[in-house]
């Protein structure tokens, strides 16, 4: 598996740290009631196809980036830092 | 026999080899097998279930029979491939499966018992009594079971791993892969072309045809030498590509040294991780047998093999030689053998249609009934035109068809398709994206067609770069269509072997399908059809077939087994090379590790690092008499310590303090400059991540350390917190662990020594900062303490780390003090109730802790919405605490806490002990642990049990403070 960071370029999976579920960028607010706190800490989906998850180029420029892909068929969609997530899924 | 003027073997070059203690002579360029056949070794090996004399049965990686164990000074490799491991002097190799000889072997009496050793025959027996299995049944199954032995000792063999890249990779170096390769490197490609042997050609090193009139070995010679010229091309002979992975990476095996006598440096094995934009898949096609009666008798080979071993290797297994095929293939086998002079006696095709062929007996229709000849095919019978005949040869060619290699294009998942005109799959395009495959792996044959379509896969992976293949004229070369019958077994009584190496046979699949197991892959684990080191290679599609057969449907519905990586056994000690021992891991060493040793302090490891443990004296015998010297030392003198390892970031800018206030639970924005504050940090869910201190150097400028075990963790940590969530912030971060050496001075004479070392008495309050200068050298000075006394941390550019850590201690020396190691610093902090990682442990609250306070009310931060829910704080809740034993007696961190009076279990359990040490402050054991609603409990005696390490000790519940609990000392 390979990923492509941004910021250094197509590189192998094992130059990443994997993370979990990309909703860990929606933090609730911190009055949210505890059914939004709970569903953010611990409630993830597992799905057959489209994905997102997060992923730390550890051993590289230390991004976290935000990777779209496949669960079937292993295909990437799209790399973006955390940072510029937003952003970049605006511009797609 | 060896047949004159015939092979590539080079026959100036003699080598002397050893099989089953026998010494054998071959040539250079031979294989094990090629030189036993050579040396008219018929018998190889026993098959694994029935103990059956076997021989060989192929001449490639596909090989089930000839396994053996090759026995190097240092290692003993089982499960050779005997067909792969080439020849040279001094090997050793050893059949397998048999005892006591390769002649005699006991265990053949299974053989006789067949009849009760069918398809299921362990799930059948071994269910009941079912107390039976692990006493009896279990060990003398694994007794039995097995091929080759490992000798047992540590492999200290040599491996590699190695990455590579390149536009183009080719996978195969017979006609389809080398035209592919060559026509890509001519168009400026960077290619690697992989081949599994020892010399690139394929079958076009087996092969008498010709290639645009000359001899296929010429050109095969010539279209080598100009890739071998060519800069941007990188030929891989003995690798095989094992593996087709995600986004264009490929796993392969590179054979570096197995073929030559073993020497100190030289790698055995490397394992390839090759990337590639694009590839070429022209791995050929293998071979597969027909099933008849004692097909498995030493002698009987598929053809193919037969044209490899007589024109590659010049060697033939037989002197009187049948062959028996359902397609055409065998025709050109026939011709070399006997202009070889070998007697060809006879060619027994099942086809009623089939060709004559000139010199040779054709018997159209015909169908080989049986083998005859236990150690060694002496006769066999066959059925032609309604009556039976005997024939007396002495080796049989086999050919049941040719299955293209699809097994790479099925490891992402992808499931080749069934062509009823070559009677095999044939893989699907697309099926691993990037990839092309060509030649006799996309079912193209002829020589012709596998040049061209080697060209053809070339010039369209060109295209997808960006390149443009040119013109190109196609070498001439035989293009004679591939015709086929198929014919999988021959009906009969007795045994027709499918699997070889793991003894599976037609029966056996028929009983499969009756007994209900009619899912090919439920047919596959009931019978271990193709689960041998072979992965049925050569056997797979015809017991497909006959199972297709016994249930009444179709092959193409009946469908193939998983199709896995490795394509063919890769041993562990290659895919994992460097990982032996200390492997990769870094070895982290402090600025004062040479003074450290210098004091033989012996090294303990704390992640990467190494600390010293603790720093003897001549006189003392055990390292509790120094940990009590030095923790003495460190309460009534001074004590110096290296505390480098603990995480160090510097973060700066205009929103700094906002960062580190959301980061850590405690408020850090109203610290003022030149001032340290120990600091919190949760996780989201609400539990402690690390502790450590946060200094502020200036109004935008802060040095926040982190534990040496979370140093990784946290930065982590903050990297996500920042990039998730306040992108927008103004600041920026970075580790600086190893840019500064950092030491910790303890103790009453504190002070004292710093004045000495600084030249002037710092003027710092506690929990103070400010920067100083080292005897020259720009440094900083902190008030913090680790051990309950006062105690400064003064850091230097690491540079200088190794000369300040010998000058504090010298300076130390004068004053009764000296050094101390990690055992030391444990028993102060315990003794202080200083938390590390082992209370810390990542189930832990701020309120377990004690430090619910710490988390401020005021403002948001990570973990705090998580740590305000219920349950995560009150008297349900295990809270820290002392433990002081009533007795002397040892107690051991990882013990469980009890009332007293309570039957002990697991759910009467109510708490833990997670640091224990000897304080001779106190004069007595002490521990820090959790215990249910322990805040309210100190004073209370529980009881300390330890089943594993049979301690049972009565404690007193304290305070987790021991020593100066009002911090009067800390203050000084």
């Amino acid at each position: 598996m390979r990923l492509t960071c941004p910021l250094c370029g197509p590189r192998d999976r094992r130059e990443f740290y994997y993370y979990g579920a990309a909703v860990y960028l929606d933090r609730p607010a911190a009055d949210a009631p505890p059914e939004a706190w709970d569903e953010y800490l611990h409630l993830r989906d597992n799905p057959a196809g489209v994905t997102q998850d997060l992923w730390y180029h550890e051993q590289g420029c230390g991004s976290w980036l935000k990777v779209t892909r496949n669960t079937v068929t292993h295909e990437i969609l799209a790399v973006d830092a955390v940072s510029a997530a937003d952003a970049a899924e605006e511009a797609r | 026999m060896r047949i004159d003027g015939k092979g590539r073997i080079d026959r100036t070059r003699p080598v002397t080899f050893t099989f089953d203690g026998r010494p054998y002579a071959g040539y250079r360029g031979d294989t094990l097998a090629s030189a036993l056949i050579a040396n008219d070794v018929r018998v190889v090996g026993r098959s694994f279930k029935y103990h059956r004399p076997r021989g060989i049965l192929t001449a490639g990686s596909e090989e089930p029979n000839a396994l053996v164990e090759v026995v190097g000074p240092a290692n003993q490799t089982p499960n050779t491939r005997a067909t792969v491991q080439e020849l040279f002097e001094g090997l050793v190799a050893r059949s397998q499966n048999r005892w006591p000889s390769l002649s005699l072997d006991l265990l053949e009496v299974n053989d006789l018992a067949a009849p009760f050793l069918s398809a299921g025959f362990y799930y059948k027996t071994f269910m009941w009594p079912r107390r039976f299995w692990e006493g009896i049944y279990e060990p003398l199954i694994r007794r039995a079971a097995g091929l080759g032995r490992l000798s047992g000792k540590h492999d200290e063999g040599v491996y590699e791993k190695a990455w590579a890249h390149c536009d183009l990779l080719v996978i195969g170096a017979g006609p389809a892969g080398l035209m592919a390769a060559l026509v890509a490197a001519r168009a400026g490609a960077d290619v690697i072309l992989c081949d599994e042997s020892a010399e690139m050609g394929g079958r076009l090193l087996s092969d008498e045809g010709q290639i645009d009139g000359m001899p296929a070995a010429d050109w095969t010679a010539a279209v080598l030498a100009e890739l071998a010229s060519l800069p941007n091309l990188r030929l891989m002979p003995r690798t095989t590509v094992t593996g087709a992975y995600d986004d264009g990476t490929y796993g392969a095996l590179e054979r570096v040294g197995l073929h030559r006598s073993p020497r100190p440096n030289l790698p055995r094995e490397c394992f390839w991780r090759i990337v590639a934009k694009r590839s070429i898949l022209a791995a050929g096609a293998l071979e597969r047998g027909i099933a008849f009666q004692d097909n498995d008798r030493p002698g009987v080979m598929l053809a193919g093999s037969l044209a490899t071993y007589l024109n590659r290797y010049g060697v033939s297994p037989g002197k009187r030689v049948a062959l028996f095929a359902n397609n055409g293939s065998v025709r050109a086998t026939a011709r070399s053998l006997k202009a070889a002079g070998v007697e060809v006696v006879a060619i027994l095709d099942s086809r009623p249609d089939a060709p004559d062929e000139p010199g040779i007996p054709v018997h159209k229709g015909a169908t080989v009934l049986r083998a005859r000849g236990r150690m060694g095919l002496h006769s066999l019978s066959f059925a032609h035109e309604g009556r039976v005949h005997a024939l007396e040869v002495d080796c049989l060619g086999v050919s049941g068809g040719w299955n293209p290699a699809v097994h790479l294009t099925c490891h992402r998942n992808g499931r080749p398709r069934w062509s009823d005109e070559l009677a095999a799959f044939v893989p699907m395009e697309g099926a691993v994206p990037g990839m092309r495959v060509a030649g006799a792996a996309a079912g193209s044959f002829s020589t012709h067609a596998c040049l061209a379509s080697g060209a053809e896969a070339a010039r369209e992976s060109l295209a997808a770069l960006g390149r443009d293949g040119g013109a190109l004229d196609l070498p001439r070369a035989e293009d004679a269509p591939y015709r086929i019958a198929p014919l999988w077994t021959v009906p009969g009584k007795g045994r027709a072997w499918l699997d070889f190496a793991n003894d599976v046979t037609v029966k056996d699949v028929t009983l499969a399908a009756q007994e209900g197991f009619r899912s090919v892959e439920h047919m596959k684990r009931y019978t271990t059809q193709g689960m041998a080191p072979d992965q049925g290679k050569s056997s797979n599609v015809a017991a497909l077939a006959v199972l297709a057969d016994a249930t009444g449907r179709g092959i193409p519905e009946t469908g193939t087994t998983t199709f896995r990586p490795p394509y063919t056994p890769v041993s562990i000690a290659a895919m994992g090379a460097g990982g032996r021992g200390a492997g990769f891991a870094p070895q982290r060493f402090l600025t004062s590790d040479q003074a450290s040793r210098d004091r033989a302090a012996p090294m303990v490891e704390a992640g990467l690092w190494y600390r010293p443990s603790y720093f003897p004296k001549p006189q003392e015998t055990t390292w509790r008499e120094a940990c009590d010297r030095e923790v003495r030392m460190v309460r009534e003198t001074v004590g110096v310590s290296d505390v480098s390892t603990l995480g160090k970031i510097d973060v700066q800018g205009p929103d700094a303090a906002r960062f580190l206030d959301f980061v850590y639970s405690n408020t850090m924005s109203t610290l003022p400059v030149g001032k340290v504050r120990y600091g919190l940090m949760l996780r989201e869910d609400g539990h402690v991540l690390d502790d450590g201190t946060c200094a502020r150097l200036g109004a935008q400028h802060w040095l926040i350390t982190t534990t040496t075990a979370a140093a990784g963790l946290v930065m982590r940590h903050l990297d996500f917190v920042h990039q998730a969530f306040c992108a927008g912030w103004q600041l920026r971060f970075v580790s600086v662990t190893e840019a500064w050496a950092q030491f910790a001075i303890a103790g009453p004479q504190a002070r004292a020594l710093v004045a000495s070392a600084l030249g002037r008495a710092p003027e710092l309050g506690f929990m103070g900062c400010a920067p100083v200068t080292v005897q020259g050298v720009a440094g900083r000075l902190f008030r913090i303490s680790f051990s309950g006394e006062e105690g400064y941390e003064l850091a230097v550019p690491t540079r200088f780390g190794e000369a300040l850590f010998r000058d504090l201690v010298a300076r130390a020396e004068t004053m009764g003090g000296g050094p101390y190691g990690m055992e030391a610093l444990n028993v102060l902090r315990i003794e202080k109730g200083f938390i590390t990682h082992a209370e810390i442990h990542g189930r832990v609250t701020a309120f377990d802790i004690g430090m619910e306070k710490m988390v401020s009310g005021k403002k948001d931060c990570i973990g705090k919405a998580a740590a305000m829910r219920p349950g995560m704080q009150g008297a349900a809740r295990a809270q820290m605490v002392g433990l002081k034993p009533l007795s002397d007696d040892v107690i051991t961190a990882g013990a469980h806490l009890f009332a007293q009076g309570v039957d002990l279990g697991r759910e009467t359990s109510a708490g833990y002990v997670t640091s224990v040490g000897y304080s001779p402050t106190l004069h007595s054991h002490l521990a820090l642990g959790f215990l249910a609603n322990g805040r309210a409990r100190h004073g209370e005696t529980v009881r300390l049990v330890d089943r594993l390490r049979g301690v049972d000790v009565l404690c007193t519940v304290t305070s987790p403070v021991f020593h100066d609990p009002k911090g009067e000392k800390l203050r000084a």
